[in-house]
């Protein structure tokens, strides 16, 4: 099907509709769907590539909701199961940050960039799972006890099914529990727990976890209150192009309204160790998922290009796409960046979640690993802080 | 599009070195992909993608020509030194077989021992017990076995043919440029050794596949001089079936460690040295690839090489002018040996192609179908 009066809707920058989105996903012109989508991301971001130096923390891996897609969930008790305490989470940002990139040149480009702190990372990443006995109140200290010890460091923490799990332990109203994380030193909020909004699907992969509905209620206080986040989709599953233009399509109203989202975040289902890969058949073409087949690994990179320039062209009021590496590998996330992507997430020490799931990449990326992917792919590589305000233009 | 520069049946107006090297570096890795998927569509007209059923074997890692971007040579004395028995090697073949593979990739390192009986006396005893096809040693040890037995490349392959030689393996090609040659492989035959081990076996009947190996030290000319070698004879043999085009793998080589050691020391970002400290990108390796399917309009068949790209992006290769998925790779040492190791099976193989709207198809050496999957 040609896809000329697509064209000329984002040559003339009008919106898309969503029959327009799933036009493009059943498409096989990857270089239209390419050049319309880094057009877009031109217009909104220029050449640059954006990067953050991170740290993931992820408190426990012990949860109550056990979804079938996650490899990185314990019950407590199980083999594996842990927890961090609060002192251990502030040692591992004070000593582990600074000793996994002991890579020659890499020491001295952060001391560049880190004039604020001693640390090489400006953002801590944590999420972690719905542990059933720790209080709200633990959470709120961690947060005081990360600002105590970092002030510098932005902490974008807690997905909304993490946060409307407080709001039910703590027995507070969902906008007090935003309001008490913010005031303890909550940043802003990443955009996990999104999945796919579609009742049907969710049944499938994550019964116990939040609908959307509340998902997207969970970022709408956030947003309202004044707390930026990002949003996800996880795709490659259970879910058709159907779900995921519906999917992208409330992101793109509650945008609208809010504009409290900085970044969309395609991230592609990993099999590997989940009770998913087991149990589901399919064939790694969403539309044809009824002929059957089994799940395999990471076998389609032409489908997370694919979904990446879509998302660029049909989240026009997204400032941001995100490819984020540890998901899609560093070679696919580079390609990204000729597919509509502007940011590629960053250093990340100590990446567990995905790697339960059998993630080929590697667990931290260094600085000038980021640069040169960024670089080679004839982008500008933007080292940004949480908001996206460069902290240093490398060029 | 009507009139297009770079006709791809008769040769007219086929693409100039000088253009070759001026769409490498100034076209938009969208244009070179759209060009190189419609030369694809044309010359593979069903959307078919074929693979090989087929194992890496490799006699000996044992070699004297100790190649700086290699990872896999030993020296004899090393306690990782290996040459495999003959049980082992029937073990790996029958295994082979069993698994429905039809070829024996069989390649190894210069062993200061080995003289041309070593290697009849290997083919013979393959040959005398299994009926599979060998596909084997690349130039550089057919131009050793030559020169150990004095002989002519002639005479040798000719030997090596009647002993069950069915096909010679591109390897051993690393960039065909001398100048780039003496850097990283100094013993290793230089560029016209290798093509005329080519070409002598193209006139015996004996089919080859050409390989590049780029992202160490090269620059986009000696690129297309190695393209324009191998288009030149091609267009005198027609021996060669495909071309692949393939990244140099730093882990644990000499090149990668050299370098690493002197950015340390000059504590600066050389661009030479940023190269093969990290070796080419995935736009990259597709830039490359799309060239290659632009530029050997001679050549029928290009691969997608998911040993060292991963299948995600060998998938995306298919889009970029690859038209097949090389070997399924029952067993593979030598990239494996720099760190790099795709578990892949022959289902991920067969889904990457369909998950590209394209038909997976099992293939002998000289690209024949044996199945559709």
């Amino acid at each position: 099907m040609s896809l000329k009066k697509i064209e000329d809707k984002v040559f003339s920058r009008k919106r898309l509709t969503p029959d327009d989105a799933l036009i493009l996903f059943h498409s096989e012109d990857i270089f239209t769907l390419g050049r319309l989508a880094s057009q877009v991301a031109y217009r909104i971001n220029g050449n640059n590539a954006y990067f953050v130096q991170n740290h993931h923390i992820n408190p426990t891996n012990i949860c109550v909701n056990r979804c079938k897609f996650c490899a990185f969930s314990r019950s407590k008790g199980e083999k594996g199961a842990y927890e961090l305490s609060i002192k251990d989470i502030i040692k591992k940002l004070g000593t582990e940050g600074s000793g996994v990139r002991g890579q020659g040149q890499d020491k001295l480009n952060s001391s560049l960039v880190t004039r604020h702190s001693s640390l090489p990372f400006t953002e801590v990443h944590i999420v972690g799972g719905l542990h059933p006995d720790w209080p709200f109140d633990f959470y709120l200290e961690m947060l005081r006890q990360i600002k105590k010890s970092f002030p510098h460091i932005h902490i974008k923490a807690f997905t909304a099914v993490e946060i409307d799990y407080f709001s039910k332990t703590s027995g507070l109203s969902l906008t007090d529990t935003l309001k008490a994380l913010k005031s303890a030193g909550l940043d802003s909020i990443p955009g996990g727990g999104a999945e796919i909004f579609d009742v049907k699907v969710r049944a499938k992969i994550c019964p116990e976890k939040i609908n959307g509905k509340r998902w997207l209620e969970v970022m709408e206080k956030a947003h309202s209150i004044g707390i930026k986040s990002n949003a996800t989709m996880l795709y490659g599953h259970h879910e058709t192009y159907e779900h995921r233009v519906e999917h992208m399509l409330k992101l793109r109203e509650l945008q609208d309204r809010t504009g409290g989202f900085q970044a969309f975040i395609p991230l592609s289902f990993h099999p590997k160790n989940t009770r998913l890969s087991k149990t589901v058949h399919c064939s790694p073409r969403p539309r044809s998922a009824k002929r059957g087949g089994l799940f395999t690994v990471h076998s389609n990179g032409i489908d997370d290009i694919k979904t990446i320039a879509i998302s660029r062209l049909f989240l026009d009021n997204f400032p941001h796409i995100k490819a984020y590496w540890i998901m899609l590998g560093e070679k696919i996330a580079q390609l990204s960046l000729m597919f509509g992507a502007d940011d590629l997430d960053g250093t990340i020490i100590e990446e567990k979640i995905t790697h339960s799931a059998g993630a080929l990449s590697e667990k931290a990326m260094s600085k000038a690993e980021l640069i040169n992917l960024i670089k080679k792919a004839g982008k500008v590589p933007v080292e940004r802080d949480s908001f996206y305000k460069p902290v240093k233009n490398l060029e | 599009m009507k009139n297009r520069k770079y006709q791809t049946k008769k040769n007219i107006n086929r693409i100039t070195k000088k253009e070759g090297l001026k769409l490498f570096k100034s076209a938009d890795l969208l244009g070179l992909g759209t060009m190189a998927d419609k030369i694809r569509q044309e010359l593979h007209t069903k959307g078919i993608v074929t693979f090989i059923i087929d194992r890496n074997i490799n006699y000996t890692n044992i070699c004297i020509n100790r190649c700086s971007f290699c990872a896999f040579w030993r020296d004899e004395k090393s306690p990782e030194a290996y040459v495999l028995d003959k049980k082992t090697l029937f073990k790996k073949i029958k295994e082979t077989i069993a698994l429905g593979g039809t070829q024996i990739l069989i390649q190894g390192g210069l062993h200061p021992e080995f003289d041309i009986n070593y290697y009849i006396e290997l083919l013979k005893s393959i040959k005398e017990n299994f009926n599979i096809h060998v596909h084997g040693f690349s130039p550089p040890e057919i131009a050793y076995i030559a020169d150990k037995a004095g002989f002519t490349l002639k005479k040798t392959i000719k030997i090596l043919k009647e002993a069950g030689l069915d096909s010679i393996p591109g390897g051993g090609a690393e960039i065909l440029s001398d100048r780039i040659r003496k850097k990283l492989s100094p013993k290793k035959i230089g560029k016209d050794r290798w093509l005329r081990v080519m070409e002598e076996a193209h006139k015996l009947g004996i089919k080859t596949t050409a390989t590049m190996m780029f992202g160490s030290i090269e620059k986009p000319e000696d690129i297309v001089e190695h393209l324009d070698a191998i288009r030149k004879l091609q267009d005198k043999t027609h021996g060669f079936t495909a071309f692949i085009p393939w990244s140099f793998q730093p882990g644990n080589t000499e090149l990668a460690q050299r370098t690493a050691y002197s950015v340390q020391r000059k504590n600066a970002l050389r661009r030479t040295h940023h190269a093969v400290r990290y070796g080419a990108t995935a736009v990259e390796y597709l830039r490359v690839l799309a060239l290659s399917r632009i530029y050997l309009d001679n050549v029928p068949n290009i691969q997608a090489s998911w040993v060292t790209q991963g299948l995600k992006l060998a998938q995306i290769a298919l889009r970029f002018g690859a038209n097949d998925f090389g070997s399924t790779m029952i067993e593979e040492n030598v990239v494996a040996s720099a760190g790099v190791k795709y578990m892949v099976s022959i289902n991920d193989i067969l889904n990457a192609i369909k998950g590209a709207s394209l038909k997976p198809a099992q293939r002998d050496m000289y690209y024949n179908i044996i199945g559709y999957m």
